[in-house]
């Protein structure tokens, strides 16, 4: 009981205050756009030569703003903005209207959970277990790994992307340019479209895999340099266990508590560089449709991803808070 | 005499360190690079001045591009423009994380739960998405060195805010800052001769951090065609220029090459200056060095 009171339900609080807060943030930052979406469709109807008397172009006025949510004051705006978010409920894409927001996030959404999960989780266990190893031995030879990573660490998601693509798909045309599944297929259930979509998404994936490695071997080997100076593996040692058994059984399993922590708190950066990678590989997820409204100033679209992204970034984090209690029977029994 | 000596030893056990005299060297290139741009016999901004297209000879460093323009002293400005934007950024974020970070530690209460809760919000939402955001509605006015360092400085505050709460947390309770409170000393005197002399290696070497960054941050801007003007030369732009004209397909790779070197370099000189300071100035600052991932 004392674990629900004093761990679950802080968190809990934790959590809806974080998201409330981020989604009212991201209500108010499209409002001050100084471009007026109802204007602009207006004016796109007048490119198109259509001619709209001033009755009917006050009935578009109407239609429009009640389509984007801009009815009203902006506390009444504020009541339909929660009542679209809980109602799942974005309204319809501006740059290619009138598919529903709704359509295409979930059309994209896959796409980045797949590659966000596969590469996080990963990277998380390669830089676990090789980070455990190599801060322990500190081998003649692990120097030279030491340094890759030191050079590695410091580069962002988007030098990191564009060095893999000039590499491996202009000067050795290994991996397609972009794109999930290559032009004109569709997705279904056979052998040619999965290996299609693994070929399209290794390099997102590797640049991804790469910095992510590269952020939390920095982290796993302080926190192993730190460990190993503790009793119990001073204990351990002198006590004649295998090697190969205190690393794993005795610093791995001690260092995961505080990597698990340093996972949460770098999930939105991680987040975000998914979608930059996303967008520098054409790779249709949440990054991808996230360019074009930016270079079509889609509202909605904005709206819709900026929500999502949110509510999938505290939600991962916690998630991972509450997995935390398995590894670590003192918060379980505190 | 003792200063010097200390200073002396300072400068001695760092440039022990391979790392640190690496980017040392690097990082002096760069402030050459810098200073030159103050002699570049070309406008930055002006095309078509020289040949177009030539790869690098003796005439031309690194070449021309296909905007006919000199790379070399085009890398000039952009290296001295992204440093500015970098520092701009570092700077305000250094004052906003010390100003936050102080009174939340020593403050605590209710000041410190708020605070502390806004700043995991800004930590743990997708900051890029809301960076963007941003610099679309405020697209005129971040087109300017000043504005978008200071943009740039309200989204990477939180993470070290927390690191000088915690430290200014572990400071309140020891008994030089207790005997100052007993002894009347005014707050505002306690925060600046107790306490800002303990943060201050924190707030020095989380300033080389956060430049680096700043300049990740810039380019990845530029990819989207936001921040700072594109003909305006930046590492930013100047690689989102050479992608948009297709340098690589028209094989002046000299165009592209360059950017992503320079930004390669700055990055591992500006971390590989960072750690080393850190793990000199406190072995246990060490981790800090594995950073907030951004």
């Amino acid at each position: 009981m004392s674990f629900i009171k004093r761990y679950l339900i802080p968190r809990l609080i934790q959590y809806v205050i974080v998201t409330f807060l981020g989604l009212t943030a991201i209500f108010i930052f499209p409002r001050l756009l100084p471009v007026d979406p109802v204007k602009q469709q207006l004016t796109q109807y007048q490119t198109f030569g259509v001619y709209v008397s001033p009755e009917q172009q006050e009935e578009i006025i109407k239609t429009l703003k009640q389509l984007y949510g801009l009815e009203g004051t902006l506390w009444d705006q504020y009541i339909m903005f929660w009542k679209r978010f809980f109602s799942g409920n974005f309204g319809p894409s501006l740059s290619r209207f009138p598919t529903p927001v709704n359509q295409l996030l979930a059309m994209a959404l896959p796409w980045t959970l797949g590659l966000l999960s596969v590469t996080t989780i990963l990277s998380w266990i390669i830089a676990v277990i090789a980070g455990g190893i190599v801060g322990y031995f500190r081998k003649k030879w692990m120097e030279a790994i030491d340094i890759l990573i030191m050079i590695i660490r410091p580069i962002p998601y988007y030098i990191t992307a564009l060095i893999f693509l000039i590499l491996f798909s202009y000067i050795f045309p290994i991996f397609p340019l972009g794109g999930g599944i290559g032009v004109g297929r569709t997705l279904s259930f056979n052998l040619q479209t999965i290996l299609n979509i693994i070929k399209h998404a290794t390099l997102p994936a590797l640049t991804l895999l790469v910095v992510g490695i590269a952020w939390q071997f920095q982290s796993m080997k302080l926190i192993v340099q730190s460990i190993q100076t503790e009793d119990h593996v001073i204990y351990a040692k002198t006590a004649g266990v295998d090697e190969k058994n205190i690393v794993f059984s005795h610093i791995i399993k001690n260092a995961m508590l505080p990597m698990i922590t340093q996972l949460g708190l770098q999930f939105g950066g991680i987040f975000s560089g998914a979608l930059i990678t996303e967008m520098v590989f054409t790779y249709p997820g949440i990054g991808q449709i996230l360019y074009d409204a930016i270079m079509r100033a889609d509202y909605n679209l904005i709206m819709g991803i900026m929500c999502i992204s949110v509510v999938a970034v505290t939600t991962s984090v916690l998630f991972l808070d509450l997995i935390y209690p398995f590894f670590d029977p003192r918060v379980r029994y505190r | 005499m003792k200063k010097v000596n200390t200073v002396k030893s300072l400068i001695y056990d760092l440039f022990k360190d391979y790392r640190f005299v690496v980017a040392f060297i690097i990082i002096c290139i760069f402030i050459l690079l810098v200073i030159l741009s103050f002699f570049s016999p070309y406008n930055p901004q002006r095309m078509y001045q020289v040949p177009s297209g030539l790869p690098p000879s003796f005439k031309y460093p690194l070449g021309t591009n296909w905007l006919g323009q000199d790379v070399f002293w085009q890398l000039t400005f952009a290296v001295k423009n992204s440093l500015i934007i970098a520092l701009v950024t570092a700077f305000f974020s250094r004052i906003i994380a010390v100003i936050i970070g102080i009174l939340a530690g020593y403050k605590g209460g209710t000041t410190d739960r708020v605070i502390t809760t806004i700043g995991d919000t800004t930590m743990v939402l997708p900051f890029l998405i809301i960076l963007i955001a941003i610099s679309m509605i405020l697209k005129d006015w971040t087109n300017n060195f000043f504005n978008l360092g200071i943009l740039l400085a309200f989204f990477s505050w939180a993470w070290d805010a927390r690191v000088i709460r915690s430290q200014v947390l572990s400071l309140r309770e020891r008994e030089f800052v207790k005997v100052a409170v007993l002894s009347g000393m005014p707050t505002i005197r306690i925060i600046r001769k107790q306490l800002l002399p303990h943060v201050l290696p924190i707030v020095f070497t989380t300033f080389i951090n956060n430049m680096s960054w700043a300049i990740g941050m810039e380019i990845t801007l530029a990819y989207l065609g936001l921040g700072i003007d594109p003909t305006v030369p930046t590492i930013g732009t100047m690689l989102q220029t050479a992608i948009y004209r297709q340098a690589l397909f028209m094989g002046l790779w000299w165009w592209l090459l360059t950017p992503i070197v320079t930004a390669i370099l700055l990055f591992v000189a500006l971390y590989w200056i960072s750690v080393s300071l850190s793990e000199y100035l406190d072995p246990r600052a060490r981790f800090q060095r594995i950073g907030f991932g951004k």
